[in-house]
């Protein structure tokens, strides 16, 4: 079974169609990559499976996308245990202005999950896997914004780990990075996906051909070609995708 | 055109610019400077907590300054609950409608409403209508009203100036709208908010108009006991000894009126620093 499965999916904003009868099927445990000149519709595909879009007015969504199976755009949907189990990432590395301590711990506090030093273990946890915890283990308790934008980024995967996410929704997490904190989120990223299903949107295409297993290419609202990362890149079926990974626009 | 001509005309421009600002800054030290000159003379531990005595002519002003502590007390703990829960709402859950817009423009209207007005609306609706009788009560609610609209305007101010990805963050974590509100917008709008609080208490103390006909009372041998006792306050205190009594001291008016500046200026200052700290914090 897939991890996360999207059948006929179309979404507008107002009039305008920003999705087109998009159809994917992402694996669980492997990092897939939507790629696409800005405007295409891959961040909007990308908010559309933690259901981040219902936030914008005048939103309307139809089709099927399915979590671990289960159908999220049912008539009563459960926000609150989709987003705990879909988390993401944004652009801008976006904690808090609270602590280090108090930025992890954000998620599981206001779900009841733990406190004391339960509580202290999720963190140390979740820093450890975002590999934090050495830089910052006697840091805790000064501010996040103290922190590089790389550290930032981490901490903010962090505080999805905390939480227990399985899927995370990565849109554009390196646009504010340079290449060489970019490569190490990177690296992150493939030592997290043992344990998580990551879906990354990126406008940079050698991002996608290092990272990814599986990458969309988006175009105007459709996907235009999913699949194999290597077979996008060296023999893309469509020719779409073909003049946009060649740089013949975008 | 010379470059000494463009120099010139900025010169002028600066200058009149500046001009403006003392404008507004020359006449509030010269009320200060007025006040403190004349009335510091008459600051004493036995003015500041001592009944009045003589007909007001002597003793102290404490019933008057402790009227004023309980009407900003209990218009506080009206208008800030009521004002930050309507700016929550406005904020936070109101569609830009029709009704949304009617409800903005009569917080604008509201703040423009002439005090006597509400001092009116009070004596009808407190007073008369839930039989408060003119009362600590009367009078808090009516102030308290007076000050919702910079209650509602500052909330909203403080809660529009919270990032909007904080706010996103803590949906995608899976909160529900309350929670966000409650954990990723309220702490980070709490500084803005106690400004506006702080803000309204300096403006409830020193109205005159809104406690005229709703709790002022002209002279009375006893503390207030209950919120339904008349009390004295300060600025319409300040107002009888300016007026009514014939004698009286000038460092005695000057006092009360150094007494009651004194604590609009101090909220005021006080609202100042709670808005830098802020500002130091910024995200």
């Amino acid at each position: 079974m897939s991890a996360i499965e999207i059948r006929g999916l179309n979404l507008y904003y107002g009039k305008f169609q920003a999705l087109i009868n998009v159809n994917m099927a992402v694996e669980a445990k492997r990092i897939t990559a939507l790629i696409g000149s800005s405007g295409c519709g891959k961040s909007t595909l990308l908010r559309c499976i933690n259901r981040m879009n219902d936030l914008i007015e005048d939103v309307r969504t139809e089709g099927s996308v399915k979590v671990d199976g289960a159908e999220i755009y049912k008539v009563r949907p459960d926000f609150v245990k989709l987003r705990k189990k879909v988390g993401m990432v944004f652009q801008r590395p976006n904690p808090f202005p609270l602590s280090v301590y108090e930025n992890v711990a954000f998620g599981p506090r206001i779900h009841h999950m733990a406190r004391g030093s339960e509580l202290d273990g999720i963190v140390e946890a979740s820093l450890k896997d975002v590999l934090l915890w050495d830089d910052l283990k006697d840091k805790l308790k000064r501010s996040a914004l103290g922190l590089s934008l790389e550290q930032r980024q981490r901490l903010c995967i962090a505080r999805l780990i905390a939480v227990r996410s399985e899927v995370l929704l990565m849109d554009e997490p390196c646009s504010a990075l340079d290449p060489m904190a970019t490569l190490k989120i990177e690296e992150l990223m493939q030592r997290l996906k043992k344990d998580y299903t990551i879906i990354i949107v990126t406008h940079n295409m050698q991002q996608a051909a290092r990272v990814s297993e599986d990458t969309g290419f988006m175009l105007l609202g459709e996907l235009v070609e999913f699949g194999r990362t290597e077979e996008i890149f060296t023999k893309p079926r469509d020719k779409r995708t073909e003049d946009y990974i060649t740089g013949r626009f975008g | 055109m010379t470059n000494l001509t463009v120099n010139l005309k900025e010169k002028i421009g600066f200058g009149a610019l500046f001009l403006a600002t003392m404008a507004v800054v020359v006449p509030v030290l010269c009320i200060i400077w007025l006040i403190v000159t004349r009335g510091w003379s008459a600051i004493s531990w036995e003015f500041l907590f001592t009944m009045p005595r003589d007909g007001m002519r002597a003793g102290g002003i404490f019933p008057a300054i402790v009227g004023t502590f309980y009407l900003v007390l209990g218009s506080v703990a009206f208008s800030l609950p009521v004002g930050v829960m309507a700016a929550i709402y406005l904020n936070e859950y109101a569609k830009d409608n029709f009704l949304t817009r009617m409800i903005n423009l009569a917080i604008i209207n509201l703040s423009g409403v002439s005090s006597v007005v509400y001092g009116l609306f009070g004596l009808s609706l407190f007073v008369v209508f839930f039989r408060f009788g003119v009362s600590i009560i009367s009078g808090s609610l009516t102030l308290g009203i007076m000050t919702l609209p910079v209650i509602i305007t500052t909330t909203r101010e403080a809660l529009r100036a919270v990032p909007k990805p904080f706010r996103e963050v803590s949906f995608s974590l899976g909160t529900t709208r309350w929670q966000t509100i409650r954990h990723a917008v309220l702490p980070f709008a709490l500084p803005g908010i106690l400004t506006g609080a702080i803000l309204s208490i300096g403006r409830a103390a020193g109205e005159t108009a809104p406690i005229l006909f709703t709790v002022a009372a002209f002279y009375l041998p006893n503390l207030p006991n209950s919120p339904f006792d008349q009390a004295m306050a300060l600025p319409y205190h300040l107002y009888i000894i300016s007026t009514q009594i014939p004698n009286i001291r000038l460092d005695y008016r000057y006092g009360t009126a150094l007494v009651l500046v004194g604590f609009v200026l101090i909220m005021n200052i006080s609202a100042i620093v709670v808005r830098s700290k802020f500002r130091k914090k910024r995200w």
